[in-house]
């Protein structure tokens, strides 16, 4: 195919090409790569957080990519200022019949956060979501369970806004919701249930692990950590803060590696939750230590304590309202929160958008204070 | 001349088998084949067999077997039998040691007791292994260096599975068998006890691990590069030296200053291999029994120092800048 004389000519001048080749094929990615650098930039560029001394590593990377994106539910939040009452006004309850929480606000404020909590919770179904297809006189009865749910949802906010203060506003003003849960959803995502045994054949700590569980956040570690925790108010530190102690597994109340495994679990969920990893909270280096902890840990301390009494006083009762479709696939117990529920795996729900500013009804059990 | 490309070896040698010794025990112990395999020959000697099991090699196989049979057949009984779901979970799945209530005694089987089956044939497997490792030495007449290597190994297999329970009184305190739980008992292991790392034989451990791997890339870069001289006949270089020894001698004698010896070297990752287990049992020995806080210990022995600095990110940085919506 090729003239003779080419051919001609390799024969008699035989030459290593392959070295040439590769020198100038490698010359050649590498000018490409650094142009490339140069002109669009690191693409997988990262921002850290740091939370700890120098030389502790106690930092949280992020890529810029996914730190430029903000939490799309910020933009759909439905949110309208309140009418501030001139005095004089009638009051939800002496014109609406059955108002047993919010009876005390003008029909204005309460109709705007009846159009509201539609648009947080149930926006295809609106009002009949709870009320039922029925005509406005009628929506003083309590036939739904979602009417008897949202009733003690609402006491449950403003009980959260007034009692778990340190927790919720603990870096800015911002208070919560229905929306910070539900996001526009009847159920709120990232809601949880009893496992109990998720192993066959299998007894005691063999039985409650190592599955690829929501609980255990799709790790081998326990998954009763939310219940053990977050129910049950089990004991989350596992350390001895002396040396030495005299003391064996097998006793009462000693505190073992597989203990451990499950407080693991529970700081995984949590780290997992927030978008955070452990030296947001720890010096990783002594978990336990105190002297050692972020301020992050105190924030931490109350947001267990909160998600233990939302559990204990207000979702684990209602367990006798739901329908069995709303209740948990293994023991039909009520729904629970953690933190998830709220944070969505972010450091703080919604970013730190202040939620409660326009809605001061939800944000105490008393008189609303309106501005 | 012509060269094979291949991962190893630069040749490979087939033809008629190598039967080594015809000692009398080799006569009625070894297998009665040999064969060459090209596929092995790549990595290896490219011979394979004659194996010679001998009734401690039964023995290991058989318990062996065994003791993988229970732990599998546990962990498809914990997914209902469904071979599907144990191939989706098989990296999840664990036989796991006891309920720690039970201490030394003998747990009910679905608890534990399947666990302490397990762990005894698997100890009568690695121990008749162990022993075969000598008898094979002997009938060599060689040393016992490779049994004493593995017995190291098979110290710190005892220290996790036998003596540390034994001692904390509960064979709760064994490591399951399974590939994440056991990753989860070495981690939640290290943050009971106060953090590992904090574990002056841990650190040694580490010390002899990461220098044994120092040291067998340099000692077998070191022959490979000069393999063209003869080097790669080690045992001919250490009674009668060559320029292969020289040059190697030369070329780390030129870089530090110093050089082990053709002979030396060899004890050098010898001692580095054995001390990796024997210190990192040690450690675990001494932990939970002796040692209930590694932080604390270290605290007061003074090698822990406290840095400088605020904890929280308030003092570094605000969450706002943070995800970029500064105000």
């Amino acid at each position: 195919m090729l003239p003779n004389w080419f051919n001609k000519w390799n024969r008699e001048n035989p030459t290593n090409i392959y070295g040439p080749a590769i020198l100038v094929g490698a010359a050649g990615v590498a000018v490409t790569v650094a142009a490339f650098l140069v002109v669009v930039g690191q693409p997988f560029k990262t921002e850290s957080l740091q939370s700890g001394p120098r030389g502790t590593g106690m930092s949280r990377p992020e890529f810029v990519s996914d730190l430029a994106k903000p939490d799309p539910s910020i933009e759909v939040m439905y949110s309208e200022a309140p009418y501030v009452p001139e005095g004089g006004e009638a009051k939800a309850s002496e014109i609406y019949q059955n108002v047993q929480v919010l009876g005390d606000l003008t029909e204005d404020n309460f109709n705007r956060l009846m159009l509201a909590m539609t648009d947080w919770v149930a926006p295809e179904q609106g009002c009949a979501y709870c009320h039922g297809d029925v005509e406005i006189e009628e929506y003083g009865k309590d036939d739904l369970y979602t009417k008897v749910v949202a009733r003690r949802m609402i006491q449950m906010t403003q009980s959260i806004n007034e009692g778990w203060d340190g927790h919720v506003n603990a870096n800015n003003q911002v208070g919560v919701t229905c929306y910070t849960c539900h996001r526009g959803q009847n159920v709120p995502s990232d809601i949880w249930f009893k496992m109990g045994a998720v192993n066959e054949a299998a007894g005691g700590w063999a039985a409650v692990q190592n599955r690829v569980t929501v609980q255990s956040q799709y790790t081998s570690l326990p998954s009763d950590a939310l219940e053990t925790f977050l129910l049950d108010y089990g004991r989350i530190g596992v350390h001895n803060l002396e040396a030495h102690v005299a003391e064996y597994p097998d006793q009462e109340g000693v505190t073992t590696w597989q203990d451990t495994e499950r407080t693991f679990s529970l700081m995984n969920y949590v780290s997992n939750s927030l978008g955070v990893n452990c030296v947001f909270c720890h010096n990783s280096r002594a978990f336990y230590d105190l002297e050692q902890v972020t301020p992050q840990w105190s924030t931490e301390q109350l947001g267990i304590g909160m998600v233990q009494e939302i559990n204990n006083e207000y979702l684990v009762p209602l367990e006798d309202v739901y329908p069995p479709e709303r209740l948990g696939p293994v023991f039909a117990d009520a729904p629970k929160a953690a933190c998830k529920t709220c944070h969505k795996g972010y450091q703080q729900p919604l970013q730190g958008t202040n939620v409660i500013a326009d809605w001061p009804e939800l944000a105490t059990t008393g008189e609303p204070v309106y501005e | 001349m012509a060269e094979y490309q291949n991962i190893f070896t630069q040749v490979q040698v087939q033809g008629k088998p190598e039967w080594g010794m015809a000692t009398d025990n080799a006569e009625h112990e070894r297998t009665r084949k040999a064969g060459f395999s090209t596929l092995i020959g790549w990595i290896g000697n490219a011979q394979l067999g004659p194996v010679w099991l001998g009734w401690t090699g039964m023995v290991s196989l058989a318990t062996g077997i065994l003791a993988l049979n229970i732990i599998g057949l546990n962990m498809l009984a914990q997914v209902g039998w469904s071979i599907p779901e144990f191939i989706r979970q098989l990296f999840w799945l664990a036989l796991e040691p006891p309920s720690p209530e039970y201490g030394l005694s003998f747990p009910p089987l679905q608890d534990g007791g399947w666990y302490i089956i397990a762990s005894f044939f698997l100890l009568i497997s690695v121990m008749t292994w162990w022993a075969r490792t000598y008898l094979l030495a002997m009938e060599h007449r060689m040393g016992k260096h490779v049994f004493w290597a593995f017995g190291s190994a098979i110290w710190l297999f005892l220290v996790l599975g036998l003596f540390r329970p034994i001692l904390m009184g509960s064979w709760s305190e064994a490591v399951p068998y399974g590939i994440f739980p056991h990753l989860d008992w070495t981690t939640a292991f290290s943050i009971r006890y106060g953090n590992l790392y904090y574990n002056p034989f841990h650190a040694l451990s580490i010390v002899f691990l990461y220098g044994s791997v120092l040291l067998f890339a340099m000692h077998g870069a070191t022959i490979l590069a000069v393999t063209r001289y003869g080097g790669d006949r080690e045992l001919e270089q250490i009674v009668d030296r060559g320029t292969a020894t020289e040059r190697a001698a030369l070329f780390w004698r030129w870089t530090m200053g110093f050089n082990a010896t053709m002979e030396g070297i060899h004890r050098w990752a010898w001692w580095f291999a054995v001390l990796t287990p024997i210190t990192g049992g040690i450690g675990i020995l001494l932990t939970g029994t002796v040692v209930d806080n590694w932080f604390i210990w270290a605290q007061e022995h003074h090698f822990a120092p406290m840095y400088d600095g605020s904890y929280g990110y308030e003092a570094y940085g605000s969450y706002e800048t943070f995800i970029g919506q500064e105000n």
